[in-house]
């Protein structure tokens, strides 16, 4: 089939880089239209993404690759490249559309902030590393766009850095996800050592280690490459040990939640794993460790979630959650049901986040227990919101319905307790949506809240998203695979399962339930729990401590590290340069009193000289 | 030999006592005079060798009076030299000519 768009994809980052080279130039003048040159650079790389997918929905099309010789050593050669696959014109679809619908309702939601411009720039900015992450075909620009996409990340975290939560919130993003692109770094090192030719394009790996039987790299070596790539994931992707800075994320402005932290940037480690999904696939340890974490962070964020009060900390858990789904589905072999989770959790958790920015922008606060009865006043929203709920529980038809049954399939298929452990979170998950939806938009208006309905440039992408929200689960059901099929060219693997559906479905719907008794009709006491197991409370509240953890294990040991680092410069290093400079300017002085105009001096100089010379040349043989 | 090392004894004396001169007299005349010490102390090494040396020969005689006749010529043009200096300064003080440290 044609290719024709496909040739053209490497236009698809130009587009919001022109943009943010443009807004970065102009600088603070052009609040309005620095917005909206932002918009329609996302929506020109949208209707190109469009035109790519459509090309290659039409089935058999071919995977485009094009690439040239970026550096050449001797007989070494680095490549950068873009390489056109299902996978990545999914990813592509994803980005570029939340991508400008977050666009768009950042003009309503940051309209009053004097450095609009410079937010635009930033996402545009982000934007561009992003489709440039998706689309390279080898992990080298991988890796350069991915710490990229970090970079975007901290300066759009800390963008009202003003507050000291939010700089300090963007230094823990910044610091932890290194510690996983560490981890990352040292398995690309490693792969472009073992691999044969030092190739490090996905082609290339996907072929070294599909046939493993040819034992090109030794099982050790592949494990140790597996679970490096996965400590990357596993920092980017807010997993467990390392989802502490996702939460503190929230800081930054909301729609940046819902594109960065929600949508695309923390989905690119379950990226990243599809896409070298033949290493781990060769390593048995590898994809039970990934299955591990994945199952322990879905249900350990969903549990957490249970306990905050901030109403974008808990979409953040929430978020930290569904990852632990698809890096699940990913451990027990289902890269599509990772990635249709990605699709759909893209389009309903950026509407639970553009929801939450219309309420938060409505009445300034993001404490929950402060709001209430705001459904009257902002239909749209609480609508929109309320779908988004849904689709993220789990209920059927909407989205998140589907992408869940599909991964908790092949999780039951594989390994019956991560199954358990998937449907455990799974009702966690519709417990807590319960009580946000119920807590903000049921029951009585607050005093002196003047809550209305957000601009109609902020509820048309709500509308939208809620839309696909709704529907893009059908693209893969039990009864149709054409996602899979489309995406991994394989046969269709997700198979009919009455027993997973009826279950989550379930869950999902006792979930909500349990919620909606405790918090709108009041048949359960709301501290039901919290008065019989108060240190349960407390302790996930607290978010099992893990923060204060970190704290007393890595920060203040690093800290006394780096003050004593410290003092040892200031008076050992700085002592040493201090001497030195104190030494030569004392031998300058003596010389200067040398330098006296008397040639009788100079003579006696010569003199001490020569006699040291003959007895240096004499003493010779003594020696 | 005794000859020698005896003539080459007080050859090293007379250029030390010169060399001493030129290190501390404070009155320029006697530095040059001091020089020309020195000057002599090289004359009689030079006589001392071309008679008791290794190799005797005449060479030495004719270098003691090269350096004799460019002793002459210093000691004129250092004086000379001294002279100006006095009438411009009304000191022989070597002390009190510092001009090479500005």
């Amino acid at each position: 089939m044609s290719t024709f768009f496909a040739q053209y994809a490497w236009l698809v980052p130009v587009f919001p880089f022109a943009a943010f080279a443009i807004l970065t130039a102009m600088g603070k003048g052009m609040s309005k239209t620095g917005a909206w040159i932002g918009t329609i650079a996302t929506f020109a790389s949208l209707v190109l993404s469009l035109c790519i997918a459509t090309e290659r929905l039409s089935g058999n099309a071919e995977d485009y690759s094009n690439q040239f010789t970026w550096i050449e050593i001797g007989n070494l050669k680095l490549h950068a490249g873009f390489e056109v696959t299902n996978l990545s014109t999914m990813m592509l679809v994803v980005v570029t559309l939340v991508g400008f619908l977050v666009n768009l309702y950042s003009q309503g939601y940051m309209k009053k902030d004097e450095r609009i411009s410079t937010f635009f720039a930033y996402v545009a900015l982000f934007t561009s590393s992003m489709l440039a992450l998706v689309l390279s075909d080898n992990l080298l620009t991988f890796y350069i766009f991915w710490e990229l996409v970090g970079v975007c990340s901290f300066l759009l975290v800390g963008f009202w850095y003003q507050k000291p939560e939010a700089r300090a919130a963007a230094k823990k993003a910044f610091i932890v996800t290194r510690i996983g692109d560490l981890g990352l770094l040292i398995a690309l090192l490693l792969l472009f050592w073992y691999m044969p030719g030092h190739a490090l394009d996905f082609t290339t790996i996907h072929n070294v280690f599909d046939s493993q039987g040819g034992g090109a790299i030794s099982t050790g070596i592949t494990t140790l490459i597996a679970l490096l790539i996965f400590l990357g994931a596993v920092g980017k992707s807010g997993q467990f040990p390392l989802h502490v800075w996702l939460p503190d994320a929230m800081e930054g402005p909301t729609p940046i939640s819902a594109l960065i932290h929600a949508a695309t940037m923390v989905a690119a480690g379950v990226f990243l794993v599809a896409r070298t999904f033949d290493i781990f696939d060769a390593s048995q340890v590898a994809m039970t460790t990934v299955a591990i974490v994945g199952a322990f962070t879905a249900i350990f964020a969903a549990t957490i979630g249970l306990a905050q009060n901030d109403i974008k900390r808990i979409l953040a858990y929430s978020t930290v959650s569904q990852l632990g789904y698809m890096m699940l589905a990913l451990g027990v072999g289902s890269v599509t049901g990772a990635m249709f989770h990605l699709l759909t959790h893209a389009f309903f958790k950026a509407l639970l986040f553009l929801g939450a920015g219309s309420v938060i922008h409505s009445v300034h606060t993001q404490d929950i227990r402060e709001m209430g009865g705001l459904g009257g006043k902002m239909k749209i929203t609480a609508w929109t919101f309320g779908i988004g709920a849904l689709a993220l529980s789990g209920i059927p038809p909407f989205s998140g319905f589907w992408s869940k049954d599909a991964i908790l399939t092949a999780a039951l298929d594989k390994q019956p307790i991560l199954f358990v452990v998937g449907i455990i979170a799974a009702f966690f998950t519709a417990l807590y949506m319960a009580r946000l939806f119920f807590l903000v938009f049921v029951g009585k208006q607050r005093e002196g809240q003047h809550a209305k309905e957000s601009p109609s440039v902020m509820t048309i992408p709500l509308i939208v998203l809620a839309i696909l929200a709704t529907v893009a689960g059908f693209v893969e059901t039990p009864f149709n695979g054409w996602f899979g099929h489309w995406l991994t060219g394989g046969d269709a693997e997700h198979h009919a399962s009455g027993l997973v559906m009826v279950v989550s479905a379930a869950v999902g719907l006792l979930g909500l339930y349990i919620g909606w008794l405790m918090y709108v009709k009041g048949t359960i006491r709301r501290d039901a729990v919290s008065s019989r197991m108060p240190g349960l409370v407390t302790v996930l509240e607290r978010k099992y401590y893990i923060d204060e953890l970190y704290q007393w294990l890595f920060v203040k040991p690093l800290q006394g590290f780096g003050k004593a680092l410290e003092l040892f410069d200031e008076y050992v290093v700085d002592g040493i340069v201090r001497l030195s400079g104190y030494s030569v300017s004392a031998l300058g002085r003596l010389n200067s009193r040398l330098q006296n105009g008397q040639v009788q001096t100079y003579a006696l100089t010569a003199i001490i000289g020569i006699v040291i010379l003959i007895v240096a040349i004499a003493g010779r043989r003594f020696w | 030999m005794s000859m020698l090392s005896s003539y080459l004894t007080l050859a090293a004396v007379l250029f030390c006592i010169g060399l001493f001169g030129v290190l501390t007299k404070r009155n320029a005349i006697i530095v040059l005079l001091s020089i020309e010490l020195m000057l002599n102390a090289v004359n009689l090494n030079l006589i001392a060798f071309s008679k008791y040396g290794v190799n005797p020969s005449i060479a030495g005689h004719i270098f003691s009076l090269f350096t004799i006749t460019v002793a002459a010529a210093e000691a004129a043009v250092g004086i000379a030299v001294l002279i100006v200096l006095y009438r411009s300064r009304a000191t022989v003080n070597v002390d009190e000519f510092d001009e090479l440290r500005r």
